[in-house]
């Protein structure tokens, strides 16, 4: 039987980097879980539904595979009272740890400085295909609170039983069941104690209703916050275990450069060294960080690499190099997407419009470069490295040593930011590499340039649109083309009777992958740019223009919410102002924002003065934490939006660090507004991504407002406006 | 050849092995164990690394050993006193001015080297002052009102 994970969720064709299945899946032994955590009540959550082999990650398994049941979170509750929750969730910035902490503290009604949460650690926690897409709050928030809403149904029947009366009187708050009648009172620990009972949670569970919380839905600051602003917080790169030495990896001279000859003599002459040569792959290990520098430095290595395109011609090239879909490990929407006729439209249409729109290549630039340090104890490999998919990092690991899954124990402690960017293990697998050839722990954190040439980037994209409309401002026709950058938010929520949607894979020059929120930004600055060009050509309001286009309720009401908090259509106030608006919806996230630009026409200067971002995402678990969330993704968007873009040349970033990659910084940011649409009767979505998507056409379209240029590609200005 | 072996760090003379050449950032983290202080770009440019030298900012990264002689370094982990937060930490945990949090330290030094020169700087002097300090989360609306919370705090302890 196969394994069946309960969220349905397809996997976006741009996340090149997830390809590939795990082999082998092994399960934890319950039993060592006792020993390891003493008696008390164990919680597995089982994981219902279909399609196993997309939840670990794309590929298909052998069929008829026997497997263990899928567990996807243990919560165990102690002798002592307290409460170890494992999940393989990890933090990365985005405050998981906090809302999780705070939905079992909820359902188990327990104080909430009573919960530890142990993530990603892939000896201890249950398997989990990533922290991405999200699906931590939509997914693991839920089980969490099915995993502790029945320990307290435990204790409650443990309490019933041991007191002989009926437990619709007994009440659980603060640790303790209480009977409501005789006032007697019990601690969950002693309730537990000496026992060692397990369940495996039903699916049915009752939850409160989100009008009843009354520890999720309210602001909870930083769980650990006094470990970050103390630098106690010991990140990914700032492992240490005795013993250990640096490493440091000699890097090809180009992207898919080949290796011609190399000279390792002098390297291997420093005392304490370890030269590692192993096909492509060259690196030292050496007792200091210094000394690792000076080794790698000491190499003598040619490569060879072939001309390649560069970001100049970079639009042309992924148009003429669009490859058919993939049909295998291809799980994005079906395509071409079609409704109706085009060609019957477009020719009873009043309006025409053709437009092409770019994005570019950018960086994640997560602040903390990847990082790894590797320990092998004979075949057994421990790593503690900064990835956003630990299990996924001990596939790799497993692969690329020819051990099986169960010799690597992945930890990832909470680290220094992903945005998508941390998937993938090349640093856990260097500093391997070079541990077992040095025989000591080694540990790898790359460099900025590292960083910036050796992970993977958001894909550039060719965005061709084609529409027809009514003379009233309906649109008609909808012919949608996407090259390269994906599938994400690649669907029309306006209601357009006749449709073509199409996504072409590229030869992306670059080594691409996921990024916050996906192809989705691409695709609503191409969608949301193109109905604002169709709202001038009508001559109507672009928020009316949208409105009247628009079915979907719930999107309609976060466009009227940011509307009104922006005050939409009042006068211009300032020559060379301009007001943009643009939104959507995406991983159940629905999103509008409005954008104030100031445009010095001569100069060329283009100014963000204001952004405001109304924000749906069902039921709010943490608002304070979701308003972060909002405005921190609208400040990362500024980047991308204005002017993030990788330059490149045959196999060679130009601009791969920090002194010529622009990056948002405290000059550049306006006052931003979040307005959270609070749905209680809805279930919660993630909030981590969507809320970047509307900045850039948002943007896009304040500056036409102010000047009159129609920009369609991203970044926007990245040498100001150019108005003639 | 190893030619400087004391650090002044937090209040106290620790022994270490460097040369003029090396980077102050690499001696704290790897031979002193203040990994507080972090890495992010090795040319200056984000912050992350941020130490005060005789009270005002340095980016440790790009700060040579041999430059540093007997003055007195104060990284993140010497702010506090003893178990009460500096204004500037305390003031980072109120306002959440936090996601990754790879950032915040060197945030709370530029702030802390800001504050020793200006008891209240207005928004726009600590956009200026924090320019050279990133934070990719984009929190940076929190950190300037937790900048001005701490200032406010300073001034209520009289300091």
């Amino acid at each position: 039987m196969t394994a069946k994970p309960n969220f349905e969720i397809p996997v976006e064709p741009e996340r090149y980097e997830l390809r590939e299945a795990p082999p082998y899946r092994f399960e934890t032994d319950r039993r060592e879980f006792f020993k390891y955590l003493g008696a008390g009540v164990l919680i597995l959550c089982a994981a219902k539904a279909a399609r196993g082999a997309q939840e670990s990650g794309g590929g298909q398994r052998h069929s008829g595979e026997a497997l263990p049941q899928e567990i996807s979170a243990w919560l165990h509750v102690g002798e002592d009272g307290s409460v170890t929750v494992f999940t393989g969730k990890v933090e990365v910035g985005q405050n998981i740890r906090t809302s999780l902490t705070q939905a079992v503290a909820e359902e188990l009604h327990v104080a909430v400085d009573k919960v530890q949460m142990v993530m990603g650690d892939t000896q201890l926690t249950p398997y989990d295909r990533g922290t991405f897409g999200s699906l931590s709050t939509p997914v693991m928030n839920l089980q969490l609170r099915r995993a502790a809403a029945a320990a307290c149904d435990i204790f409650i029947n443990l309490a019933a039983a041991q007191w002989q009366v009926d437990r619709t009187q007994l009440l659980a708050a603060d640790g303790r069941v209480t009977d409501q009648a005789t006032r007697k009172s019990v601690e969950y620990a002693a309730l537990v104690k000496g026992q060692q009972l397990t369940e495996t949670l039903p699916a049915e569970d009752p939850l409160a209703p989100a009008t009843e919380w009354t520890v999720a839905g309210k602001s909870l600051p930083k769980v650990d916050g006094r470990d970050f602003v103390t630098g106690k917080h010991q990140y990914p790169s700032d492992q240490k275990i005795p013993d250990m030495l640096y490493g440091k990896v000699v890097r090809p001279s180009a992207f898919n450069a080949t290796l011609v000859s190399v000279d390792t003599h002098a390297a291997e002459q420093i005392p304490g060294v370890t030269v590692v040569h192993d096909g492509n792959f060259i690196g030292v290990a050496a007792p200091s960080a210094t000394a690792a520098r000076t080794a790698a430095a000491a190499i003598r290595a040619d490569w060879k690499s072939d001309p390649q395109p560069s970001n100049k011609e970079l639009f042309e090239y992924l148009k003429k190099n669009a490859v058919p879909r993939d049909a295998e490990g291809d799980h994005g929407d079906p395509m071409p997407y079609h409704s109706g006729s085009i060609e019957t439209a477009m020719k009873s249409a009043d309006h025409h419009l053709q437009q092409t729109y770019t994005v570019a290549y950018i960086a994640h630039c997560p602040l903390e470069p990847r990082a790894a340090l590797a320990q092998w104890n004979g075949d057994r490999l421990t790593v503690w490295t900064g990835t956003q998919r630990p299990f996924g990092v001990r596939t790799e690991l497993a692969s690329a040593f020819h051990i099986s899954e169960d010799q690597v124990r992945v930890l990832m402690p909470d680290m220094g930011s992903g945005y998508g960017g941390k998937h993938t293990g090349e640093t856990a697998i260097e500093a391997a590499r070079l541990a077992r050839a040095a025989k000591r722990p080694v540990k790898v954190t790359w460099t900025r340039e590292e960083e910036f040439t050796w992970a993977y980037f958001r894909p550039a994209g060719v965005i061709e649109i084609t529409s027809g409309m009514s003379a009233d401002g309906t649109v008609t026709a909808w012919e949608y083309h996407n090259y390269n950058s994906g599938t994400a938010g690649i669907r029309t929520y306006y209601d357009i009777a006749n449709q073509k949607i199409e996504f072409h894979p590229s030869r992306s020059p670059l080594r691409q992958g996921s990024y916050r929120g996906l192809a989705a930004t691409a695709n609503h600055f191409a969608r949301e740019s193109h109905m604002d060009e169709l709202a001038h050509m009508a001559g109507r309001d672009p928020l009316a223009f949208r409105l009247h286009n628009l079915k979907d309720d719930r999107l309609k009401a976060v466009f009227k919410a940011a509307a009104q908090k922006f005050d939409w259509g009042r006068a211009k106030a300032l020559p060379g102002q301009g007001f943009g608006i643009a939104g959507g919806f995406d991983k159940g996230g629905y999103i509008a924002t409005c954008a104030e630009v100031s445009v010095d026409r001569a100069s060329g200067d283009v100014k963000v003065t204001r952004i405001v971002a109304a924000f749906e995402c069902g039921a709010i678990v943490n608002p304070d934490g979701l308003r972060n969330q909002v405005v921190g993704a609208n400040i990362m968007g500024l980047g991308g939006a204005l002017f993030e873009a990788i330059e490149f040349e045959n196999g060679q970033i130009l601009n791969g660090r920090f002194s010529k990659y622009r990056l948002p910084r405290f000059s550049d940011i306006p006052p931003i507004e979040a307005v959270l649409l609070d749905r209680k009767d809805l279930p919660s979505a993630g909030a981590g991504e969507s809320p970047i998507e509307g900045l850039a056409p948002a943007i896009g379209n304040a500056i036409f407002d102010a000047s009159g240029v129609r920009l369609r590609s991203m970044p926007l200005v990245p040498n100001g406006l150019k108005t003639t | 050849m190893a030619t400087i072996t004391q650090l002044n760090v937090n209040g106290t003379s620790r022994n270490i092995s460097a040369d003029s050449q090396d980077s102050l950032l690499f001696v704290l983290r790897d031979q002193l164990g203040l990994t507080g202080s972090k890495y992010g770009c090795g040319e200056g440019q984000c912050g992350a690394c941020t130490v005060l030298i005789d009270g005002t900012a340095r980016r440790s990264c790009i700060t040579r050993m041999g430059t540093v002689g007997d003055k007195k370094i104060t990284t993140i982990e010497g702010l506090a006193i003893g178990e009460r937060l500096h204004p500037l930490q305390q003031a980072f945990l109120d306002e959440a001015a936090m996601q990754c949090a790879y950032c915040t330290s060197g945030m709370i030094m530029s702030a802390a080297s800001l504050l020793n020169e200006n008891a209240s700087p207005s928004e726009s002097e600590i956009l200026n002052f924090m320019e050279g300090n990133v934070c990719r989360c984009g929190t940076h609306p929190r950190i300037v009102a937790a900048i001005q919370k701490a200032a406010k705090m300073q001034k209520g302890a009289g300091q």
